[in-house]
């Protein structure tokens, strides 16, 4: 259901201290997002493909996560254009494609591009429990974190329930069509779902207890930033510290 | 070994749900230290509520539980029963909670306020006992049935309980595994309390082993397991043989 194709491997990026990668990469997005100027969102772009070499993913891979967003992007080539009022380019019957939307349309596929290339770069290349850390080590709430990797945890559980209930109204010779029947089934299905999913919740809490859980979790893993850490971090900030000065600089999107 | 403190004595314990029909009654069950006993009896019997009620998860609506000789009341008092004694929950993904199976290993130890060095050596050590070395970092949802249930077992032993509750520990395992945990069940020196409903794992793991039915414990008919093979009539009902 989830898998982690990017999250095994050796390369700079991987040996990176988690949390500089989950920080730059919050920072990252906040930089790209803000910006404007094709010059910042440009050298964004190249910048979070250098990281993608840097840390030897697969292209295919990469292709089939960006899939959807491009499939997302062509949709907004097709109507942003056509949307937005400003100078207009050309026509097509009464419609009038404008700059101003084809601009926006620009940015958005450069900033969208870069902030999921970047993204990927620097966290899918941990796997969730790392991240789970991670996020704890930088004082991310508690609650958000447990609330995460328990989530991911039981996913894969409620998904093999799921298939259960689903295959046990298969085998009895149900077929999905458009009727009272499949929608009554399905809502069965979910309801069953959710009942399963409370009763497992109180399990596990009852396992927990009798491990001696009293509402307080306890962190096993603690990062130690080597001096290559530092160095690193310090290299990626500076980069980030160019990407806002070109946007100080230009200040307008062309 | 009479003469002994026992771990656990359950002195008439009562317990249903309110307008239900009760789940057990009149349960009475003393376990002494090194005892290994098995429960049999059909589904629905009461086993894993009489297990739920020694841990304190459900409280009875009648009769007392004892641990090393303290009357158990309040929930807090409960609280010192889980490092003695491990619960070895029937379905392992209620047990393993955590991404990794060394953080889950450690979560016991954690809890009882080892210091994160101790509990992991804890943990590993653990590991290594049941076999497991090479796990820490092992995802646990990623793990295989049989791996599942040897893990649960580590992060149960990790705690160092004096006494060990387990719950139908041979579902869903293959012969192999199976064999391997009856290998490690008889390499432990501590207490047990098993339920299955295998005759021949029963056999092989405990010492005796007691029948429970309607909600009781049939102490005076401690079941004499037999090892030839032939048809029960009564189908797995268990017997004796005069």
């Amino acid at each position: 259901m989830i898998d982690e194709p990017f999250a095994a491997g050796n390369s700079p990026i991987h040996r990176e201290d988690p949390r500089s990668r989950v920080i730059l990469a919050t920072l990252f997005s906040f930089v790209v997002a803000l910006s404007q100027a094709f010059a910042t969102l440009g050298a964004a772009l190249i910048f979070a493909l250098v990281l993608v070499i840097a840390a030897r993913l697969d292209p295919k891979k990469l292709i089939k996560r960006l899939l959807p967003l491009w499939l997302f992007l062509i949709l907004l080539w097709l109507v942003l254009p056509l949307t937005t009022t400003g100078t207009p380019l050309f026509r097509i019957g009464p419609l009038a494609g404008t700059r101003e939307g084809i601009i926006l349309c620009a940015q958005i596929t450069l900033k969208s591009n870069a902030i999921l290339l970047a993204f990927t770069a620097w966290v899918a290349t941990m796997n969730f429990a790392k991240l789970g850390q991670t996020l704890d080590q930088l004082k991310v709430p508690e609650k958000i974190v447990y609330l995460l990797l328990l989530t991911y945890r039981y996913i894969f559980v409620i998904e093999a329930e799921y298939g259960r209930l689903l295959r046990a109204a298969k085998i009895r010779g149900f077929k999905p069509g458009t009727n009272l029947h499949t929608y009554k089934t399905y809502a069965y299905l979910l309801g069953m779902l959710f009942v399963q999913a409370s009763a497992r919740a109180q399990r596990v809490h009852q396992a927990m207890r009798c491990r001696g859980f009293q509402g307080k979790f306890y962190s096993l893993y603690r990062f130690e930033a080597k001096t290559a850490d530092w160095i690193g971090a310090a290299v990626q900030l500076a980069i980030m510290a160019l990407l806002i000065g070109i946007e100080w600089k230009i200040n307008s999107p062309l | 070994m009479e003469d002994q403190q026992p771990i656990v004595k359950l002195d008439n314990i009562a317990f249903g749900y309110p307008g239900g029909t009760p789940i057990l009654k009149e349960l009475s069950l003393a376990v002494y230290p090194k005892e290994r006993i098995g429960l049999l009896g059909p589904n629905g019997s009461g086993k894993t509520t009489l297990f739920f009620i020694i841990m304190g998860l459900l409280r009875p609506t009648a009769g007392t539980v004892e641990v090393f000789g303290s009357r158990l009341w309040e929930e807090k008092d409960f609280s010192d029963i889980y490092r003695k004694i491990g619960l070895l929950f029937q379905d392992a993904d209620d047990q393993l909670f955590c991404p990794t199976v060394l953080e889950d290993v450690a979560f016991g130890p954690l809890n009882m306020g080892k210091s994160r060095k101790e509990s992991i050596e804890i943990a590993r050590s653990t590991l290594a006992d049941l076999g497991l070395e090479g796990f820490e970092d092992r995802i646990t949802h990623r793990l295989s049935g049989g791996e599942k249930r040897f893990v649960s077992l580590a992060t149960v032993l990790a705690m160092e309980p004096e006494m060990l509750l387990l719950d139908e520990p041979t579902t869903g395992l293959d012969a192999r595994t199976r064999e391997r945990l009856m290998d490690r069940l008889a390499q432990l020196d501590i207490a047990y309390l098993l339920i299955s409903h295998e005759m021949d794992f029963l056999a092989d793991t405990t010492d005796k082993v007691h029948a429970m039915e309607g909600g009781k414990i049939l102490t005076d008919t401690t079941v004499k397991l037999h090892q030839h093979v032939h048809a029960h009539i009564h189908g797995s009902h268990p017997h004796e043989h005069k």
